[in-house]
């Protein structure tokens, strides 16, 4: 399946949901923050959220700032 | 008289919550995670502001600033850093929510990459949005007493107007102005971007302000972590010199030891 995840157009293989995204990706999904198509995804929600093709995905995280 | 000088302890609070460091600090800049750890611990900051930006997908190994600078030890403070517009605002603000799971936040709205002011009108609609929202905010202000007012009756949290442009290091340019913002204010008022080095830290507390925050300042010193003993001494020593009150101003010298007596 195609998503845009963080600007970066990818191909992954079906992914059943959005916690699927984040192990495929190597990422610890509690250190980050999602948006799928422009809404916030709570953490909790991550496992029924589904994707579909062309999904935009944005994934986030603290760094420092002044 | 019972011989005790124990005063209450001196504490300032921010949208309920109540703490003891007057020295909120950034952390950015810094060489290394580690370094600004180190820094944070050294200023004695309970507070630190942090940014939002998007992960590294290519080298999601990379170091991560919550596995140094813990949540659990700092209160973090996500800013809007980088945002232009009320809505960008409000996007980045909501997501640092879900990372981290806390409401108070610190609001920028920036109007040219060249100086980094404040867009006042942006920053007093965004400020609405996210009062709407739910969201406690602390807003980095320009030190104009009239805007800084509207933010006060519009719901801010907290009233941070810059002493100078971020990142310059030039200390606080209007005492004036920050004065009327600090006498008008019910909210606490900090100064927040500008200062250089420890004196400016002093001035601004001995001015009145509740707090200071400060990025530039340390993490750019030639020994950041020294810089950062170095802040919070002066935050001490600025806030303690307020509190006991200065001396009045004299146009004659007044001699210490007595005049009488003398052989």
């Amino acid at each position: 399946m195609n998503l845009t995840v963080n600007g970066e157009r990818r191909t992954f293989e079906p992914l059943p949901h959005l916690a699927a995204l984040v192990s495929a990706l190597g990422l610890d999904g509690r250190k980050v923050a999602i948006e799928r198509n422009l809404e916030i995804v709570p953490r909790s929600a991550y496992l029924k959220t589904a994707l579909a093709d062309g999904d935009q995905i944005e994934i986030v995280h603290f760094i420092g700032g002044g | 008289m019972d011989g005790s000088t124990q005063a209450a302890e001196d504490t300032w609070t921010v949208a309920g919550r109540t703490f003891t460091s007057r020295l909120i600090v950034g952390t950015g800049k810094y060489k290394t995670y580690a370094e600004n750890a180190a820094a944070a611990e050294a200023a004695g900051a309970e507070i630190v502001t942090v940014a939002l930006r998007r992960v590294n997908l290519s080298d999601p190994s990379q170091p991560m600033l919550v596995d140094y600078v813990k949540p659990d030890r700092f209160t973090f403070l996500p800013n809007t850093a980088g945002c232009f517009t009320g809505e960008e605002a409000v996007r980045t603000l909501r997501l640092a929510r879900e990372a981290g799971g806390w409401d108070l936040v610190k609001l920028e709205v920036l109007s040219n990459t060249k100086h980094l002011l404040p867009d006042m009108e942006e920053t007093l609609r965004a400020l609405k949005l996210l009062i709407a929202d739910g969201f406690q905010v602390m807003v980095y202000c320009s030190d104009d007493p009239v805007y800084a007012l509207k933010l006060e009756e519009a719901g801010a949290a907290a009233i941070m107007p810059a002493a100078a442009p971020i990142g310059s290091g030039r200390g606080i340019q209007n005492f004036l102005n920050l004065g009327l913002i600090i006498e008008q204010a019910k909210v606490p008022v900090l100064v927040d971007a500008g200062v250089g080095t420890a004196s400016d830290a002093v001035l601004a507390m001995e001015a009145g302000c509740d707090a200071v925050l400060m990025n530039t300042a340390i993490a750019g010193a030639k020994d950041p972590i020294r810089m950062a003993v170095a802040m919070k001494h002066a935050v001490i020593a600025g806030r303690e010199a307020f509190l006991a009150g200065r001396m009045a101003k004299k146009s004659y010298a007044d001699p210490s030891s007595p005049m009488v007596g003398l052989i």
